[in-house]
Order: structure tokens, then C-alpha cells, then sequence
């Protein structure tokens, strides 16, 4: 088996973010010296000017910039915020500490910066980010919810404390959750071929025990639900960094469907931002179709899920490859939907040792 | 079958069977109304000197009378003008014998109030009043009477003199009578203060029966010009008054006769008019049948070329004296007050002042608050059939940006030789629609000014706010670029502070 050593530019990375804040910060002093009152210009995140750009296989945002002017008394308040959250940042960054975005709402009572609630503080990040054209995982402002990555990849931690140090993937059983250490750190080495991300918990674990990583040669990426952006920047890297092949299983139903979108093609929210994606990533299941090939036990699809599929219909990234348009008109047709662990009815191991090859073969 | 039996009842009797017209309705009632009646005797007597009043009241406990009510000692004492001693048994001993019958703005008229006073301590408590008074000059008399209700007359239980040493100048009335204290207290309180309101160059002194006092202090020594006494004005005479001045008039023609008994009538108009109704200027108004008097009546009321009264018989209070007061009583932000032009009915010349006042200790209530006053008297029952209230409630509010939730007291004041009170109670003005226009277009004026004080206050507000906002995120912009861009030296933001302020005046 090949084996692969990439050394990514984790610290490379790390230096460019910190020029960046300081950049910004030096613009918006100067401005203020010159006797100026300070703006800034960013690309405006509203409905009207978040396009979908096939080249990129993703959501970005158009020509379209919005100016927040401290002239402006209404920008006052949120464009003093911006340039906290770009100070408060750049500290994080420099001192290499993270935080959360609940964190963030709390630590700006500190600088007698007031947020009237969770949402103000989570939208001026956002701000941040599209100024920067970076995520707020570079500014080490990480989401609370986690999910899982098991496998054969050594990573080389470059965190305070652990840098140099590695860690392969398959020391603990249940996995080793996404944080922080592990976003920031670089790939070692790896035997794997291909990465599988699972949607669900029970799945991911019946996968680790049924060695599916080394029947397979792959790195297990439990999503937990819709994959947490850092996650979704994890996956991308071992895309990238590895030229690893990703295969994605969720529930057979419109939310399963679209969690694997996301994955790669992105979100509208996520429009200002790149390197999310992970455009080659492939569906493989569960499909429509496979719910009548495989005469799986299903639920029907309640009102919801089928105002859901109309909407998914329509959606650009849906008009990508034709795979998804037919599988939302045979959701339609059927009107049914599986859960992963519908498979059981076979056995605990058919999911494993039947219908994983063939779809890992499908969808090569 | 029953006979029907005949008999005369003098006016002291008759006041007495009808207390209650005269506001001597209750034990609460009647403590208010005593209390109110002797007050406005004494700013009485010290206006018409000119001396800036100084009025002691004190109510104290005699003794219980029942479950509700209670025997209480009234004092009232004045710096006033003092009544001469040939005179104090009958003004304060003879209902409807007084000395302000005249024409002329002045708080008493029917020569009744004090008397129902002391008439109505007299039957409840059965004591005599005390009546001190002097003029200034060598002595003080005392007396202690009582009326004799079926003749109406004074009825003197003693009399002392003593030597003026200090020329003292002024009357104490006291006497005891049965009412309600606890229960009259708030309409009392507020009768102080609204007095003190419309009186602001007068001392007034309450000890309340729990030896509690008030003190109601000047804050001037101005007083308004005090009316002067005129004569009849023809478009407000009837048969009567006419019959009583062909009685007394020593004129032997109809053109001396209009002209020396009437207000604003001179030789021309008089001819114009004799001629209009046909009367000739040499005929002696003695011998008048009485047809022709009714005639001449209607003829006055008919002719349109008599000139208005004049005001010189009222005494406003003035918008500087108005202000002084509301100022003093109900410490608000801002007071707008409106003096109108003379205006008569009926014959009856009338002036109408209105103030708005607005914030400071002024509370919210959901509704304004209306204080209401006559020749310088608040009225404090009836609000709801005033007139003023009337007009008060039919005004377009909303146009002048007023809402009755705000903080807010308007004061109406109509000043006349005759008030047009719709009872003998003197507690609420009758609508006529003269006075009614001056009253609303008072208000409209107070209004206009109140709407531009609030829009100017926003603005300023609306600025202070404004630079606030400036002046506590700039300096944090600076702060955290500085950190930011890794800069020892913060910016310097004050220009940009003081653009802000600079911006702010401008657009005023
Ligand atoms: N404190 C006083 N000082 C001087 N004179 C007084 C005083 N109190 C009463 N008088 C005289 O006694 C008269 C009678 O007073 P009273 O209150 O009975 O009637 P009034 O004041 O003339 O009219 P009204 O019935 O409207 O009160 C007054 O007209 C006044 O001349
Ligand atoms: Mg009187």
C-alpha cells in the first residue's frame, strides 16, 4: 500500500490569517488618524447576491458589497463589534487558545463589548469572516458540536504543548473527535485509500467494529448529523491533501440526501467562504432506488420531507448530476424513506459485507 | 279639611333650610366649604389694599360628635383691610349683607359665604363665632355673636375693645362646627395648593387638626392691578337693575341717564340710541311706565352700536404671575401660558387665561390634569360638567403631538364681574359658546407652544443620544485597531468627536 506523507501548510496558513487581522486593523487605524471615520467593505450576504457558481461546484457571493461606515450611526454599534471580533480573534490566534462561539458572546463583557444575545455575536463573526474571506475555525472560534474520524492516518499535532507529537487515528475505538487539535494538525501518514462519512453514530461504530476501515482501506468520518463546518474543512483536506476518494451514507430520505450535498457543494450560509467543499465527494447511499432495489423497511415520507424534496428540486446544486434529480423524483414516486440501520432486517453484517461494496463500486 | 297656613321666612332661614346650594351639603363637604369661604374673604380683604395676603388657617379638635364626625375649632386670620366695628355684627351676622355687590372682579358677591360659615357652625355646635378685626387704627374689637336665623339679624353675646398698640391691621374670624376631617383632608390639600397656584404673591398657613402644617410660601410680591368699579354695561341689564337705577338716579333726562349709569355709553351713543328706539333724549327716566321699561330693556339688548365693555373692571392674573405660580406648585419642565383679549357675554366682560404644563414632578396619570379656577378661586367638584372640560375633551390633542398619557396639567382661569357659574355652589362654569371659544383658543396657542418645546427636546435628545452613541464606540473602534494593527499610539478621534457635535447643531 502507498503511503503518504503531505505536509500541509498548517503554519503557513496560521501566519498568512494573522497579517490579515493586523492588515485590517491597520487599515481601519489609519483611516481613524487621518481623521477619517472608518469603513469597511464587504460582499453583501444577502439572498439577492449569493449565487451558485457550477465552476466551483458551490455557493458564492456576487459583485454585490455592502460599506459599514462608523459614520453611520446605525453601523456604529456592529462595525465596533467587527473590529473587537477581529481583535479578539487575532489574541486567540497569536496566543493559539480557542474558544466557541458561545465563548465569544461571553468574552466580549469583558472588553465591555455588549451582544444583546447569542445571535448578534454569531453574525458579527460572520462579518468577520466574510471581510477576511476566511472561516472562523482559522480564527480558532470552533462550534461546540463534534463529530468522529477513525482510521489509519497518523496526524502531527501543532498545537501549544503537543506539537511534533503524532497520534494515529486508530488508537481509540470510537473514534478521535474533530476539535480543534485536530483541524490544526498536519497529516503525517496514511495507508488508506478512500474515506467513508457515515451520518449516524450506531452506523459509524458497527463500522469500526466490523473492521470496515481495513476490509476497505479507509478512513471513517462520522458526520453526526449535518457535518460541523470544521468537519466538513477536515474531509476537504483529506480530499485535497490526500487525493483521497470520499464516499458519503446518510438516511434515505430528503435530510439524509442533503447532508451529503452540503458536504459537497456547501451552503448558502457558508457563500462567503471556500474551502468547505469537497466538490468530488459521492453520494452512495442510502438512495430512492435502493430502498426498492435492496426492499428495505420504510416510513412513509410525511408533508414535510416532500416540501423538502420540491425545494431540493429546484436547487442548483441538485441540477449538478443527474443522479439527484432522478433520486428526488423517485422519492416522489415512492413516497417512502429508510434509515441506515434499516439494513438490520438482513443481519447485523449485510450492510458490511453486501451492500457496502456494491455501492463503494457504484459510485467509484 | 286641613288648612293652608301662610308664613315668611327671612333670607337667613331660607339659607338654612337650603344649605346645600350654598355647598353645605356634608360634614366633609361643609369643612371644606367653610374653610374655602373664610380663605377667600381674607385674600379679599388684602387685595383690596394691595397688600400681598398672609393668611393663617388653623382647624383644630374639640371633641367627638358622632362615629363619622367630629366638632373642630376653624381660626382663620388675615392681613386684610379689617372691618370697621359699626359693620362686623352684620357682615359676618346677616346673610346677604356684604360690601362686594358692586361691579367689579372681585372673589365674593352674593354677601352670603362667610355667613353660611358660621350659620352652619352655629346649628350644628350651637357655640357663637368670634370676630376680631381692626382697621389700623387705635383699636381691636372683639366679638362674639351669633345669628338669629328667623329674623336674620346678629345677635351680639359680647363685645370688648382693646388698644392697637401694634397697629394692627386685619380680621381673625373663629368658631367651632361639626364635620369631617379625615375624609375632607384631600379636597382641603388641594384647595391650598391650587389657591397658592393662582395667589403666588400670597403667604397661606395650614395646622391641621393632627398639628400637622402647611406652608404655602410667596414667591412674589407683584400682584395684578386691581380691577377697577364700573357700571352696567346695557347689553347685560334686566327690568330689575334697570328699576333699581331710575330709583336712585338723580338725573332728570334719558340722556343723562344713559350716560352717567352706563357702562361705555357717552353722549353720542346715547343720542344714537334714543333716536333708534324712539325715545326722546328729554324725557325723565322717572316717569317711565313700566312697558316702556321693559321696552328700553329689549331696545338695549337690540341696539348694535354700543362699544364692548372694557376690561378695566377685571384683574387677570397675568402670564408672568400664572407662570410664577405653576412653577412654584407643580415644579414641571416647561410651562406655556396664554392671557386671551377681553371678551364679553351677555353683556359681561371676561378675560380667560390657560396654562400647560409638562414634566418635571408633574405625574402620570393617563389623563391630564386639570386644575380649574374662577376669579382667582380653584374649583375642585364638578370637574366633569365644566365647561372647560368640555372643551378640554373635544380638542384635536394628537394634532399638537399631545397625548393625555403624557405628563401633563392644563389650567383654565376665567376671570369676570360676573362667572358664569351654573350654581350657587361656584364649582363649575356654564358653557357658553364665547367662553368657550376663548378657552379653546387659549389651549390651541399653549398647545402650539408645548408642541414646539417637546419637538425641540427631541431633537436635542435625539442629538445627546446621538453624540452618546458617537462618543462611546469611537474611542473602542480606536482602542482595538490599535491593538490590532500591534500600534503603540492610539488615533487621535477627537476631530471627528467634535464633527459629530458641529453636525448635530447643524441640522437644528
Ligand atoms: N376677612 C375679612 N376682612 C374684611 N372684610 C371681610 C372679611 N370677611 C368678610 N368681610 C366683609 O363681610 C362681607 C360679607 O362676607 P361674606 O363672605 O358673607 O359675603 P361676600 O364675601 O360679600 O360674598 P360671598 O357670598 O360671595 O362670599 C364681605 O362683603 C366683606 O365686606
Ligand atoms: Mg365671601
Amino acid at each position: 500500500m502507498e503511503q503518504k506523507k503531505h505536509k500541509s501548510s498548517m503554519t503557513e496558513r496560521k501566519k498568512d490569517i494573522l497579517t490579515g487581522l493586523e492588515n485590517l486593523g491597520s487599515r481601519i487605524y489609519e483611516q481613524l488618524d487621518s481623521g477619517y471615520f472608518p469603513s469597511i467593505a464587504m460582499p453583501s450576504r444577502s439572498t439577492e447576491n449569493i449565487c451558485y457558481d457550477s465552476l466551483l461546484r458551490q455557493f458564492i457571493l456576487g459583485d454585490r458589497k455592502v460599506r459599514r461606515s462608523a459614520r453611520n450611526i446605525r453601523h456604529l454599534k456592529p462595525f465596533t463589534q467587527l473590529v473587537w471580533a477581529a481583535f479578539f480573534s487575532r489574541e486567540l490566534t497569536s496566543q493559539r487558545k480557542t474558544s466557541t462561539l458561545r465563548d465569544v458572546y461571553y468574552s466580549a463583557q469583558a472588553y465591555e463589548m455588549t451582544f444583546t444575545d447569542q445571535q448578534e455575536s454569531n453574525n458579527i463573526i460572520t462579518d468577520l469572516e466574510t471581510v477576511m474571506g476566511l472561516s472562523r475555525e482559522d480564527f480558532n472560534i470552533f462550534p461546540e458540536e463534534r463529530s468522529a474520524v477513525f482510521g489509519d492516518l497518523t496526524i502531527e499535532y501543532t498545537v501549544p504543548g503537543y506539537e511534533g507529537r503524532t497520534l494515529n487515528l486508530t488508537s481509540h475505538p470510537d473514534g478521535v473527535l474533530i476539535g480543534p487539535a485536530l483541524t490544526s494538525a498536519e497529516f503525517a501518514k496514511t495507508t488508506a485509500d478512500k474515506v467513508i462519512a457515515i451520518e449516524k453514530g450506531g452506523l459509524f461504530t458497527r463500522f469500526v467494529e466490523e473492521n470496515v476501515h481495513n476490509k476497505f482501506n479507509a478512513i471513517l468520518v462520522l458526520t453526526a448529523g449535518q457535518a460541523p463546518r470544521a468537519t466538513r474543512h477536515f474531509i476537504r483536506r483529506l480530499n485535497r491533501e490526500l487525493s483521497l476518494p470520499v464516499y458519503i451514507f446518510t438516511d434515505g430520505d430528503p435530510w439524509g440526501m442533503h447532508i451529503a450535498m452540503v458536504i459537497i457543494s456547501g451552503s448558502a450560509n457558508a457563500a462567503h467562504l471556500r474551502d468547505l467543499t469537497t466538490p468530488d465527494a459521492k453520494w452512495s447511499g442510502v438512495w430512492a432506488s435502493d430502498i426498492v432495489d435492496y426492499k428495505l423497511p420504510t416510513d412513509p415520507l410525511d408533508e414535510v420531507d416532500i416540501k423538502r424534496l420540491y425545494e431540493l428540486q429546484k436547487d442548483p446544486r441538485y441540477k449538478e448530476d443527474p443522479l439527484w434529480q432522478k433520486e428526488i423524483k423517485t422519492f416522489m414516486k415512492i413516497k417512502k424513506k429508510a434509515e441506515q440501520e434499516a439494513f438490520s432486517r438482513y443481519g447485523l453484517t449485510y450492510i458490511v459485507d453486501e451492500y457496502l461494496p456494491e455501492k463503494l463500486e457504484e459510485t467509484r | 279639611m286641613a288648612q293652608t297656613t301662610f308664613e315668611e321666612i327671612s333670607a337667613s332661614d331660607f339659607f338654612y333650610r337650603n344649605r346645600d346650594i350654598a355647598g353645605f351639603t356634608n360634614p366633609s363637604r361643609a369643612i371644606f366649604a367653610a374653610i374655602r369661604e373664610l380663605v377667600e374673604n381674607s385674600l379679599d380683604a388684602a387685595e383690596s389694599l394691595r397688600i400681598p395676603p398672609d393668611i393663617y388657617v388653623r382647624l383644630s379638635y374639640e371633641g367627638g360628635a358622632s362615629k363619622e364626625t367630629q366638632i373642630f375649632r376653624l381660626r382663620v386670620e388675615d392681613n386684610g383691610i379689617g372691618v370697621l366695628p359699626r359693620h362686623i355684627p352684620s357682615a359676618f351676622g346677616q346673610v346677604l349683607f356684604g360690601s362686594k355687590y358692586k361691579l367689579k372682579q372681585q372673589r365674593g358677591t352674593f354677601g352670603l359665604g362667610g355667613k353660611m360659615a358660621i350659620l352652619y357652625g352655629q346649628i350644628t355646635t350651637h357655640q357663637p363665632a368670634c370676630i376680631i378685626s381692626s382697621t389700623g387704627m387705635a383699636k381691636i374689637y372683639i366679638y362674639k355673636l351669633m345669628i338669629d336665623i328667623q329674623r336674620n339679624r346678629p345677635l351680639i353675646l359680647d363685645r370688648k375693645v382693646l388698644i392697637n398698640k401694634e397697629q394692627w391691621k386685619g380680621t381673625i374670624v373663629e368658631f367651632c362646627l361639626e364635620g369631617d376631617y379625615f375624609r375632607a383632608m384631600p379636597k382641603i390639600l388641594d384647595y391650598f395648593k391650587q389657591t397658592a397656584m393662582v395667589n403666588p404673591y400670597a403667604n397661606l398657613t395650614f395646622v391641621d387638626p393632627k398639628g400637622r402644617l402647611y406652608r404655602f410660601t410667596r414667591v412674589t410680591r407683584e400682584m395684578p392691578e386691581p380691577p377697577k368699579e364700573t357700571s352696567p354695561h346695557p347689553y347685560g341689564v334686566d327690568v330689575e337693575l334697570l328699576q333699581r337705577l331710575i330709583q336712585i338716579t338723580p338725573y332728570k333726562n334719558m340722556l343723562e341717564f344713559l350716560r352717567n349709569h352706563f357702562h361705555r355709553v357717552g353722549e353720542i351713543t346715547a343720542r344714537k340710541f334714543l333716536e333708534f328706539s324712539n325715545i326722546s333724549p328729554s324725557k325723565n327716566p322717572k316717569k317711565l311706565s313700566h312697558e316702556e321699561i321693559v321696552k328700553l330693556m329689549h331696545m338695549l339688548k337690540r341696539f348694535k352700536e354700543f362699544l364692548p365693555p372694557d376690561a378695566s373692571c377685571l384683574s387677570p392674573l397675568g402670564e408672568e404671575l400664572l407662570k410664577a405660580g405653576v412653577l412654584k406648585e407643580l415644579k414641571p419642565e416647561f410651562v406655556s401660558v396664554n392671557r386671551r383679549k377681553p371678551a364679553t357675554y351677555a353683556g359681561h366682560p371676561f378675560i380667560i387665561e390657560v396654562g400647560i404644563a409638562y414634566g418635571g414632578e408633574i405625574p402620570k396619570k393617563g389623563s391630564f390634569m386639570i386644575y380649574r379656577f374662577a376669579n382667582r378661586i380653584p374649583l375642585l367638584y364638578d370637574e366633569a360638567s365644566d365647561v372647560s372640560v368640555r372643551v378640554i375633551n373635544a380638542m384635536n390633542w394628537r394634532r399638537y403631538k399631545v397625548t393625555p398619557d403624557m405628563p401633563t396639567a392644563i389650567l383654565v382661569h376665567i376671570c369676570s364681574t360676573k362667572v358664569p357659574y351654573k350654581t350657587v355652589g361656584k364649582e363649575f362654569i356654564a358653557d357658553r359658546p364665547e367662553v368657550r371659544r376663548e378657552i379653546a383658543n387659549g389651549l390651541r396657542e399653549t398647545a402650539r407652544q408645548l408642541q414646539r418645546f417637546l419637538t425641540r427636546r427631541e431633537h436635542v435628545d435625539r442629538e445627546r443620544k446621538r453624540f452618546g452613541v458617537f462618543s462611546r464606540y469611537l474611542p473602542k473602534i480606536a482602542q482595538f485597531s490599535t491593538r490590532l494593527a500591534g500600534k503603540e499610539r492610539l488615533p487621535d478621534i477627537e476631530k471627528l468627536l467634535k464633527s459629530v457635535k458641529k453636525f448635530g447643531t447643524e441640522e437644528t
